[in-house]
């Protein structure tokens, strides 16, 4: 039986700031937040607020409404934050306070058609060469682990932040939810109304394209 | 070896690779992709190149705010603690 690949999990993504040293955790800034600290309020929008707008953008087609939605969230935290008991991560907590403000709108452009109807789906997947027979037609050349930890972290960010940008609407919903803020599967299918099948898809296409964006970067293909 | 399943080629056992990640590949397909990558290097740089994709997009930074975005939202910070706790 295989062993080369036993395991299979998804590797969690690592929260950008949160785990640096000398770098406060969410954790410690939330006590901060709940003893009424503004400046503490201050660091968690700076570390998310981006983030949130991004995904709101993604599941409202309208950029007024994501960015009220992504203010009801703050507020949703400061009124919340203590009842909040970290039994999910800061994170999790936060993007579901945000699933949940964005549902309502979602579902309304849902049935009206207006976001996720577009045929333009497959085109986000990176054209990957493959001869008639279905082999590769140029080697894939292992990315060193060093290599992509060299690349510095702004132009990698920059460079999968404008393959993002440029991902279907869909496709872009389920990467920044699953692999940016870090959301379970389950919870990303119940959010956008899709099927587990269906979400698979446009994960598997969207991170096609991340990888081709990385490979460029680091000068491969 | 009647029923033995055919070997995947490299394009087939890439478009498996997310349904591989996901735990949702039946367990007869799991050992025909496993059995594919075992023998093939491409197909196995190409998985481990996804995992670093994945790993490198959960730390994407979210860049500076503007000053004048921070101020908008402390400000709504101050209205909000003014009035005082979540009843709703």
């Amino acid at each position: 039986m295989g062993t080369t690949a036993a395991t299979a999990a998804t590797p969690a993504p690592t929260p950008a700031t949160d785990t640096l040293p000398g770098v406060e955790s969410d954790a410690e800034l939330l006590e901060r937040l709940r003893a009424g600290d503004d400046k503490a309020f201050v660091l968690l929008v700076g570390r998310y607020h981006r983030q949130l707008v991004g995904v709101a953008r993604t599941l409202v087609a309208n950029d007024a409404v994501a960015e009220e939605a992504v203010q009801d969230t703050w507020w949703a935290v400061v009124r919340g934050v203590e009842r909040f008991e970290g039994r999910s991560s800061f994170r999790t907590w936060l993007f579901r306070i945000l699933a949940n403000r964005a549902r309502s709108a979602l579902a309304q452009e849902y049935r009206s058609g207006s976001v996720g109807s577009g045929g333009s789906e497959a085109t986000g997947a990176a054209a990957l060469r493959f001869d008639d027979q279905g082999n590769w037609i140029v080697p894939v050349e292992p990315w060193e682990q060093d290599a992509v930890d060299r690349l510095d972290a702004a132009s990698r960010s920059a460079a999968l932040v404008a393959c993002l940008a440029g991902l279907p609407a869909r496709q872009r919903a389920v990467v920044e939810l699953r692999d940016v803020a870090g959301l379970p599967g389950d919870e990303v299918c119940e959010l956008l109304g899709i099927s587990p099948a269906n979400q698979r898809v446009l994960l598997h296409r969207g991170r096609s394209a991340l990888r081709a964006a990385l490979a460029s970067e680091m000068g491969g293909a | 070896m009647l029923l033995r399943p055919k070997n995947l080629v490299c394009e087939q056992a890439v478009a498996l690779v997310t349904d591989y990640l996901e735990g949702a590949l039946t367990p007869r397909d799991r050992r025909r992709l496993e059995r594919h990558l075992r023998g093939c290097p491409n197909c196995g740089a190409y998985l481990e190149q996804i995992r670093m994709t994945i790993e490198a997009t959960g730390t994407i930074e979210p860049g500076d705010l503007s000053q004048e975005a921070v101020d908008d939202l402390v400000d709504l910070y101050r209205q909000w603690r003014s009035e005082g706790p979540d009843d709703r």
